[in-house]
Parts: structure tokens; sequence; C-alpha cells
């Protein structure tokens, strides 16, 4: 085990969502490589908490990459350098001694600033509520091998169904747009046959409400790079696929 | 009122659940709307119960301390969820998933809740596939099954490495159109600071806004606390970091019962601490122990990297122990073995605190690639965190607190001993016993969820219908408020050196030294001696900084620190007073001669059901009998 000296910490401070926020400076004299980066965090809270001074407030919670309640744009990449890895799963031996690592809050219209690095992302949940669900009321459902679903469809939809909700794509958007969030979540349930009654419903459902908190998508694709958990951004082209469809098929099922 | 009337319904075994169902009183849909529930955490079982009881038509109020209830702890689950499907054709049943479920949980838990849950289980897999759940499958397109700890049959279902992150993202969105219905309304960002009782009744519970600090009370005709469990209590653990058991001991102090403090479980695969700043542990999914082989070099103190290290200089020591389960073997069981073998320095990694999970032979017999589309997000996982590749290098693991099979005391119908109030799912205590088999965290969370609370809180509210509840105007609410207020103003103004986890850290030594792995009549009284003194000191020397009317973490750890002191306590009673080993709960003194945990049936065939009396270190212990009709009181053997 190896250590890691002379870290400085710039780090957004705001007390309030309306307060204007600025960066503070803090150095870390020395930290254990195996460290991971949320746990560096708590070393310099300790330290605070020491001198008497507010904690930084962070969101976080599983700290094994899978709740998606961690965030962080870290040297102004979202989750920070290391590809497909939370920000709880970045450990120190990422980074060098002396280096200077600016940490900051997501970073996007539609996550307003709570405190210091805490976002407020309900928006993903008001996108989910409009129709990212299938609708089986408890206890009707079939047996589970009544249909029978191909594998490479299955695990189609669980590739999509692997995103973790955590906002990166929105953070590394330059036009904070969700699509590769809202994509993914429409395409899990779009493959499966189980989702096909709703396939059209739910798309435009989920589509028009994501475009009430957030900004258009123009293909920069910067979302499934930042993507901690690889969601490809094919998932974007097969919901506009849908997105389309469904304004036809919709009003064809109204006039009926 | 008898404390113990556990309501178990007549009739053989396997027709409890069925007679219950069609004698259960019903609410009829129009009068349903006019009732309010209350559920608090949206993991699966919070999350399914919400979801099921709106839409029967129920006003529901769901409350959780996430920014969205997508991130309850469920989503870590990784192997699997249990259901006794028969899909493979091997043997298994409803009476299998039982006997296997019983026979893991040590004999310690209640015939005819567990029966329930077997029963149940089969309709899970049915509610989650339709609802979307993208489980394995064959290349047929039907459903994939693998074996887990504790069974001779293949009955896990399982998604990738992610199980638990699917079945809650079911949940979840069940639940979410709920929401958008109007059926739930969500409270998130909201803890639940204290349970209020009425003429000895459940009225309500007063929360606490985390953003702005305001508390405030809701009303209700029934609450369920579908909360999770105290793994936290060790500070180390495979919980996330908010994990608490301030809601459970919250009600615990306001009358209701705490069963079993003492049954916490230790998984076997989880990776090995690194450092002195290391937060949590992270838990390798059992399943891996289908194809990964665990061993430790036959010498000790043995530094050649695992390659050099001769097969006949290795100690298979579960095979070699217990030939018919092996590497499966259950999770208790596994995890005594890793730590004599550590402890008499056989031990690997740099720290020696470790032992291997070997997957060269599988990866040799099945080729990487299907060991990649089996393990391969965990494997991944593994390298993020130690920072060594599995695939050419054996993983390290070693035991960590994962599960508490203790919980609040429930009845059949999941009703704490406080009328109105209902527990559910890790919150609970009742199917597991002393010891959880894997993948029946989440079979038990849904089956309360889903398929239990929905018939059994109808039985309870058709009496109250036609009858005005208390308001949240009640003077008893006003008094919780207040007492509330005090309570986190007291932490902010303590204004001592030490921060809350400095003392959940030395608080977590303690626990994991004297009430951990193996347990002495000697350590837990040593800890009855320094958990007080400590708890002292937390009174007197906490720091706390910044205020009380915004968001502040510092604070809420406070608050769930000094409960999880009470709970310790509870903890050392419960099992300096239980005599006996059995499952998950050893103790050194009552042991066979080959190791094994002994227990004894004759005084201890029981589940302990304490009681609060406002002194932590003297609650009142009660008993409620296990009888045991259908499985047979076996001593338990996976050789």
């Amino acid at each position: 085990m190896s250590h890691l000296k002379n870290l400085t910490l710039k780090v957004w401070r705001q007390k309030s969502p309306a307060d204007s926020g600025h960066f503070e400076n803090y150095t870390i004299d020395e930290i254990s490589d195996e460290a991971s980066f949320l746990e560096m965090l708590d070393v310099l809270n300790e330290k605070l908490i020491s001198d008497n001074k507010e904690a930084v407030v962070f969101d976080h919670d599983c700290r094994e990459g899978i709740c998606g309640t961690c965030s962080l744009m870290i040297n102004g990449v979202a989750h920070g350098p290391q590809k497909a890895t939370t920000t709880c799963q970045l450990h120190m031996r990422t980074f060098n001694s002396g280096d200077t690592i600016v940490v900051e809050p997501w970073r996007a219209t539609a996550f307003p600033i709570i405190k210091d690095l805490m976002v407020d992302r309900s928006a993903f949940d008001r996108i989910i509520e409009s129709g990212g669900f299938i609708t089986a009321v408890t206890g009707g459902a079939p047996d589970a091998n009544l249909i029978p679903i191909p594998k490479p469809v299955a695990d189609a939809a669980m590739d999509s169904a692997a995103c973790i909700g955590c906002g990166a794509c929105v953070a590394a958007c330059p036009n904070g747009a969700a699509n590769l969030f809202t994509a993914a979540k429409i395409s899990h349930l779009n493959y499966l046959p189980q989702g096909q009654s709703e396939r059209f419903k739910r798309t435009e459902a989920m589509v028009e409400t994501m475009d009430e908190y957030f900004g258009s998508c123009t293909n920069h694709g910067e979302c499934s790079a930042a993507c901690p958990k690889e969601i490809s951004i094919d998932v974007i082209a097969l919901m506009n696929k849908d997105y389309r469809a469904s304004k036809f098929k919709n009003r064809k099922e109204l006039s009926r | 009122m008898n404390m113990f009337n556990s309501k178990i319904p007549a009739g053989a075994l396997h027709e409890k659940w069925d007679n219950y169902k069609a004698n259960a009183k019903l609410v009829n849909p129009n009068n349903k709307r006019k009732f309010k529930i209350i559920v608090v955490g949206t993991g699966l079982a919070g999350a399914s119960a919400a979801a099921t009881l709106a839409e029967l038509g129920y006003q529901v109020d769901a409350f959780t301390f996430h920014d969205s209830p997508r991130r309850a702890h469920s989503i870590a689950a990784q192997g699997g969820i249990n259901a006794a499907k028969n899909y493979q054709g091997d043997g298994d049943s409803i009476n299998r998933l039982f006997q296997d479920t019983i026979k893991g949980g040590d004999f310690r838990s209640r015939e005819a809740n567990v029966h329930r849950l077997a029963q149940v289980s089969v309709d899970i897999i049915d509610q989650m596939v339709a609802q979307g759940v993208p489980f394995a499958r064959e290349y047929g397109g039907l459903l994939d099954n693998r074996s887990f700890g504790g069974a001779q049959v293949s009955r896990t279902f399982y998604a990738r490495g992610q199980t638990g992150q699917q079945l809650l993202i079911g949940a979840y969105q069940q639940m979410a159109r709920q929401i958008g219905l109007g059926g739930v309304r969500l409270f998130n960002r909201t803890e639940l600071v204290d349970t209020v009782t009425i003429d000895g009744r459940c009225a309500g519970i007063v929360v606490r806004d985390l953003l702005t600090g305001e508390i405030q009370s809701h009303a209700a005709h029934a609450v369920v606390l579908a909360t999770g469990g105290y793994g936290n209590v060790f500070y180390l653990s495979t919980n996330a970091m908010n994990c608490n058991v301030t809601a459970a001991w919250r009600a615990h102090r306001r009358g209701a019962l705490f069963a079993n403090p003492c049954y916490t479980q230790i998984h076997p695969t989880c990776i090995p601490q690194a450092d002195e700043t290391q937060s949590k542990l992270t838990l390798m999914s059992e399943s891996l122990r289908n194809d990964g082989r665990v061993w430790v070099p036959k010498r000790a103190d043995d530094n050649r990297p695992a390659h050099q290290i001769p097969e006949d200089e290795r100690d298979y020591y579960l095979e070699r122990l217990y030939p018919s389960y092996g590497n499966l073997a259950p999770r208790d069981i596994s995890s005594r073995a890793a730590k004599r073998l550590v402890d008499k320095g056989q031990g690997i990694g740099p720290l020696k605190n470790g032992v291997n999970l070997d997957f060269s032979a599988a990866i040799e017999r099945l080729g990487r690639e299907v060991v990649e589309e089996r393990y391969g997000n965990l494997f991944q996982m593994y390298e993020r965190i130690a920072g060594e590749d599995p695939y050419k290098t054996p993983m390290r693991i070693y035991p960590a607190t994962h599960y508490t099979m203790g919980g609040l005391w429930v009845d059949y119908e999941l009703m704490t001993t406080i009328p109105g109030l209902y527990a559910a799912g890790e919150a609970n205590f009742s199917d597991h016993g002393a010891n959880r088999l894997g993948a029946s965290a989440l079979m038990q969370g849904l089956a309360d969820g889903y398929f239990v609370l929905p018939y059994t809180i109808s039985s309870q509210l058709a009496s109250l219908l036609g009858k005005t509840i208390p308001g949240t105007d009640h003077p008893a609410f006003k008094q919780a408020e207040a007492e509330a207020k005090e309570r986190y103003n007291g932490y902010l103004n303590v204004k001592g050196k030490r921060s809350p986890d400095w003392f959940h850290r030395e608080l977590g030594k303690i626990i994991w030294n004297d009430c951990g792995m193996e347990r002495t009549r000697e350590g837990l009284q040593r800890a009855l001696s320094d958990l007080p003194a400590l708890y002292e000191e937390f009174k007197t020397d906490l720091r706390v900084t910044g205020t009380g009317d915004s968001t502040n973490q510092t604070l809420e750890k406070a608050g769930r620190v000094d409960d999880f002191f009470q709970l310790g306590m509870a903890m050392c009673q419960d099992a300096l007073t239980r005599e006996e080993s059995c499952g998950a709960h050893f103790r050194s003194e009552y042991q066979t001669e080959e190791g094994e945990a002994q227990r004894n049936d004759d005084d201890f065939c029981h589940v302990a059901a304490w009681e609060w009396t406002n002194d932590p270190m003297n609650p009142t212990r009660h008993a409620e009998e296990l009888v045991f009709e259908t499985a047979h009181l076996a001593t338990r053997s996976y050789k």
C-alpha cells in the first residue's frame, strides 16, 4: 500500500439553491492510494469537522457503483477520469501526489443545486412516472415461462436496463439533454414482448415529459462516453424511431 | 393483551395461508379510498407494498430518505432470487424450499411464515417477468436458473450480477405508475424520526425533511415500516452508507418488541479491508462460489503468489470439510471456516486478511467467455476496487457483515406488537431464523410487499371503517414533534470534539470484536461494559458542525449513530442470554467436537423478543416458543 501526498482540492461550496456559490481550496496531506474518491472526501470532512467547519455535502450511498446516488464532475469530467466507473468506484491510485483536483456538482438546468455538491435529479422520476413501466397489476400475471424471450432480446433489454439513473449523461451533455437516460429506459421495455402493448403510448409520454425538463439532443455522444454503465447511444436512435411512429400510431388509436 | 399471539392460522401447514386468505376480512373497493396507509422505505418490500396497496385503491403515502425511491439498498443485491418453480426439473418443490429455508435458519424461524414464503415465491417470478424484469434466459427463450448456498437444486433466478437492481427497478416502476396516477404520494429526502401511538394503536409518524430540517407529522390508518436491516451497527459492512436502524428502533422505543437482534449474518465473500480509511466493504456475490474454488495455502505465512503454489500445497478447505456441499456450504459455515484459517496465519494478500476464490479451473473448463458472461460485471467491480484482474489472479475474499435476520417482532400478519404498525422485508425478523440462505432476501422482500401485506392489512382496516382516526393536531403528535426537535437540537448543542463518524467507527470495532463471527461470554460482558462508557462519551463529546435548518449530513449521521448505540447494547444482551450456538450466532462455549454450532433445543427453541424499558442496558426479554410440526429438529449437517 502506498500513499499520495499533497493533494489540492478545489471544491464547489454553495449554501443554498439561491446562493451564487464559489470554489474553496483544501489540502489533503496524505491519503492511501487504496482509498476511493469518496473516502478521500470523508477524510476531508473529518478534517473540516475537527476544524469546526461545516462538512461538504455530497450525495452517495451504496459505494459499489450500482445505486446511482453519487455524482461529481471531477476535473470537468462526469464521474472522473476512469472509463465506465462511478465516482464511488474511482480510487485514488488513479491520481498522483501533488495533483490539483477540481470537484463540482452536476451542472444542468434540470438538476438544480441543493447544497455544495448535491443536486436535485427528481426530473428523472417524473419521466418514469409518465410512462416508464409495464402495467401489470399484482396478482394477475401468467406463468413466467409462458412467453419465451429469445436470449439476444433479453440480453439487449438487460443492456439498457443496466442504467443506474445517476445523471452523468445529462451532466456531460453540452445541451443538458436526458436522451440517453430516457432512451435506455424506453428501449429496456420496448425490446420485450411484455412491453409491446404500451410501446407507443409509453414512448410519446416519456419523450414529451423529458422535453419539459431537459435540453435537446444534437448527437454529441458525450452522454455515452460519460456513462458508467456504457449504455450505447444506439438506444437514442431506437427511441427516435419509436417516437416518430408513436405520432401516427397513437393518433390512429384515438380515431378508432 | 397477549404479547405473543403470533396468530398462526389453523389447519395443516400447507393449508394455513389458503385458509387465512379464505377467511380474511375484506374492504369494499369503494371504501378502500377512505383509508390512508403510510409506507416508510422504498426498497423491494416498501415499493412493492406501496404499489400494490395503491392499485387496490388505498391512499398511500410513501417515504424515503433517498433522492429517488430507486436508490434503496435492495438495488445492490447481486446474485439472485429463489423460487420453487422447478423449471429445471431437478426435484424442487414448495416443500423442499420450505425445508431448506428452515434448515438454513437452523430451526429458529416460524414454520408457518416460512411455508407461506415458499408458497408465494412462485408468484413473485411471474409478477416480475410480467413487469419486464430481464431475467437471464436460455437460448430457447425460457428462464435460466443457478444454484446457491444451502441448496442442492437450481432454483435461483438472476439478471446477470444485478438481480437486486432489476427487481428494484421493476417494483419502483410499478410504484412510479401509481405516483403518476395519484395513488401514491411520494415524500423523498424525508426521514422517519418517530412513530406515534394513540389509544394503543399506531396513529402515524413524525418525519424530518432532510433539506430544510423541518419536523412534520403524518397520520394514517396503518403504517408499514420497510426500512431494511441494521448491519451498519458494525460500521464496516456491505450495507450502503445510509442504511440505519432508526425507523425500527424508534418504533421499538414506542413499544414494538425487537426480536433476535443478535442474529446478524456475516457473508463469506467480500473484498477484505484495504486500509484505515475504508468506509464500507463490498460483497462479491455468493453465486461466484458456483464456479470459484475457495482455498488457502496449507502452510502459514506462505508469501508466494497464488500461481506459484502447487496443487498439493493448497487447502481447498470447504471441499475438504463439507464434501456434499463443497464451495456452496451455507454462509455462516463458510465464514467461520475462513476466519479460523486466517486466524491461524494462512490468510493471503498484503494484510494476510483474505482467502483465495479461484476461477482458474472454471476458466479452463468453460472458457473465459462463459465465465465473463456469467460474472463479467462482478469481475469488473472487483478489478476496480482491488486493482487486480481476477481472470489472472484469484480474488481475495473475507467475511463481512451483510444482512440482519433479527428485526421488529411481527405476527403472521406482519404486524408488530403495536396494532396498526407493520414491518416488512429485512426490517422484520420473521422468515430466516438464525441464518438466511442466499437469494432469499429478495424473495422475502417481494413476498411481504406484493403477496402478504395487501391481504393481511385489510383484515385490520375492516374494523376501522366509519371511525375517525386522530389527526396530526392531537397532543401525542405535538409531543413527539417537540421531542424530535429537542433531540436534533441536542446533537448540535453538545459542541464536543468528536465527529459522529468517529463514534460510529469505535462502536463498530466493539461490536465486530465482541459480537461478530464468534462470541464468548467474556467478550460480550466486555462489550456491555465498553458500550455504555462510549455512549456516555458520545453524549458529552459529540461535535456536529453546521445548522439544523438546511441539509446537514453530519446531523443526520448523529441521530443514526445514537440509535445504533442503543441497538448495539440490545444485540450484545441478546447474544449473551442466548446460551447456545445456532446459525449465524456462534458462541464459542457451545460447539461440537468438530467445531460446528451446537444448538440447545431444550432451552432456546424460541424467539427472544425484547421490550424497551427506557434503559438500554436493562430491556425485558420475552420468549415466543417455536413449535415444529412438519420439519424435524435435526443437527444441521452440510457434510
